[in-house]
């Protein structure tokens, strides 16, 4: 099922970015294809290719589109997710940096599919760089008429603008980022209504990821029946895979989706550096549930394989920890994270994130008790569902997961505990 | 005050947006390029140009972190200390910097050079430990490394 070699997102193609070089190797040729189509077409060409989301949902891309009203008064607006905030995240970058037109063209067959004349980027406001390559990539398909007005001597209209973002982790959360673009704090919204009818302005919206939408030209390009064939059936083409952490050769590789995780780790990212072993793996952005290092042994990276394991694909990035970690440090580094970005709409978040890590770096400490790490499992399960939003369940996964498949470090850190603890009554809970 | 030029740029954003309120998170970007940090004063006057409540902008910025609420040195210094930088010894870099700059985490050299802050995920996963100075990345950090820009930088 891994057979398939081929980069097709990022290919080895020198200055491919240079709009010149990526009409030489076909570009656009997706575009005109597609405007020649029936909008619902293209979108069926998606629908059966079976692309899903590649930010972390893996939610059905045509799917999704299919939910923007084809007769709207109101305009129409796709909004490309390029905030990449997720710690262990750092694959979109590399689309802006090696491959921009790919991603650009994928954003206008897809308003051309849905109608939309307006697409926003939302791209992280750290990444100035790549903003600023993405510019250029713009003000050229604009100069070639690929994007404006009357694109390629149609009646198909669509005009593309980079957001910069403002440094909230909240903002990739979909209906956050719209708040955002609407100048607004990134408070997340309730749903529904769901953005295809109650997006941006109240108007239907479209958010999509920026590896998602790069993935359309090639499927318009060469059929949905040869992209449905790449990697794992249910969870078909190739993923940016991010490998970062203990690892010889950290970095972005591009490989069919159900490859197996210890192909990635030590035929492509060069084994774990010292040739330590592995004590944990975090398969897809921190906030996916931990795997142990004697668990990943034949576990295939696609959304199917990955869940029946109890984890997720997320976005990919794969985070791994050597025999000497500590587990516990890690976990309340990345429990700080969630406190720190949670938006403080939800009391379960913004009050549970901040509880977590106050319990866990008392177990740094030495402080812990026995009855911390229920006292921690109890708080994450009562974030867990009970947010508006995401981010209280990405909080609470890799607590839970932790406590699941490391108690023994919790334990551990508590025998060895030097200060032997009594317990203390608070003040006002001395009756006296 | 904003200068001319920025008021023509955050003028020349105006079409790509159906509302003023939209221009909040660009005007303070371009505002904060200009000022280099954002005071309350900046924040009235964006609230000004843009025709919002003050009560809004200040809303704003105070949510998004990149908005400096205090004055930043020439030179700021953002560490990521997360979870992939934590595994390749962002600590370890934090304490170079710190005791090669005489200063902690999240305060400005006397000369008002450099700021030193510990931040979030800044998506250089691949090539921790990282750091930003201003708008540049510097990846796959060494002591070496920072020997060598922070005396390159003037």
């Amino acid at each position: 099922m891994t057979e398939f070699s081929e980069k097709i997102l990022l290919p080895f193609i020198i200055n491919l970015h240079r709009i010149d070089v990526y009409e030489e190797h076909g570009g656009y040729q997706a575009l005109r294809k597609a405007v020649k189509m029936k909008p619902e077409n293209v979108t069926d060409e998606v629908k059966k290719s079976n692309l899903k989301g590649r930010g972390g949902g893996c939610f059905p891309t045509g799917l999704k589109w299919t939910f923007m009203p084809k007769d709207s008064i109101k305009p129409k607006y796709l909004c490309a997710n390029g905030d990449e905030g997720e710690p262990g995240t750092f694959k979109d970058r590399q689309i802006f940096e090696l491959n921009p037109h790919l991603f650009i063209e994928g954003c206008l067959i897809a308003a051309y599919a849905m109608g939309v004349q307006t697409i926003y980027v939302y791209i992280r406001g750290e990444y100035t760089k790549w903003i600023n390559l993405l510019q250029k990539a713009i003000d050229d398909a604009y100069a070639r008429n690929y994007i404006g007005k009357n694109i390629l001597g149609t009646n198909f209209s669509a005009e593309m603008y980079i957001f910069k973002g403002a440094g909230a982790y909240i903002c990739g959360e979909e209906s956050s980022l719209m708040n955002s673009i609407e100048g607004d704090r990134g408070y997340p919204r309730v749903k529904p209504p769901f953005p295809a009818q109650n997006g941006l302005w109240g108007c239907p919206t479209t958010i999509n990821n920026i590896e998602t939408l790069s993935n359309v030209p090639l499927i318009i390009n060469r059929g949905w029946e040869w992209y449905s064939k790449i990697g794992a059936p249910r969870h078909p083409g190739t993923l940016l895979f991010g490998i970062s952490g203990h690892v010889n050769k950290p970095g972005v590789y591009e490989l069919p989706t159900g490859v197996l995780l210890t192909d990635l780790i030590y035929k492509y990212a060069g084994g774990v550096s010292g040739n330590k072993k592995i004590k944990a793996v975090i398969p897809g952005g921190s906030s996916t549930m931990w795997l142990r290092g004697e668990e990943i042994e034949s576990v295939r990276m696609d959304a199917d394989s990955l869940k029946a394991i109890g984890t997720s694909i997320g976005t990919g990035g794969v985070i791994i920890m050597d025999e000497d970690t500590d587990v516990l440090k890690v976990l309340a580094r990345i429990t700080h994270f969630y406190h720190h970005e949670s938006c403080g709409q939800c009391t379960p978040c913004r009050e549970g994130c901040g509880w977590m890590e106050k319990i866990l770096k008392r177990f740094l400490a030495g402080e812990g008790t026995m009855k911390d790490i229920d006292l921690l499992l109890s708080v994450a399960n009562n974030i867990e569902g009970n947010t508006v939003c995401a981010l209280g369940d990405a909080a609470a996964w890799p607590v839970q997961s932790v406590i699941k498949k490391f108690r023994e470090e919790f334990e551990k850190r508590v025998r060895e505990s030097p200060i032997e603890k009594k317990y203390v009554a608070p003040p006002h809970l001395v009756t006296d | 005050m904003l200068t001319q030029e920025n008021l023509n740029k955050i003028q020349t954003l105006k079409k790509q947006f159906p509302d003023t309120k939209s221009l909040t998170i660009p005007a303070l970007h371009i505002a904060q390029e200009q000022y280099g940090w954002i005071s309350e004063e900046t924040m009235k006057e964006v609230a000004k140009v843009l025709n919002v409540p003050e009560n809004h902008v200040i809303g704003v910025a105070s949510f998004y972190t990149m908005f400096n609420k205090k004055p930043v040195g020439k030179y700021h210094i953002q560490l990521c200390t997360n979870v992939s930088c934590q595994l390749l010894g962002a600590e370890k870099i934090s304490e170079y910097i710190c005791k090669k700059l005489n200063i902690k985490v999240g305060e400005t050299t006397h000369d008002n050079k450099f700021t030193v802050s510990e931040v979030e995920c800044l998506g250089s996963c691949g090539t921790a430990p990282m750091m930003q100075v201003n708008n540049d990345y510097h990846e796959n950090l060494t002591p070496e490394k920072i020997d060598k820009l922070l005396t390159e930088l003037k």
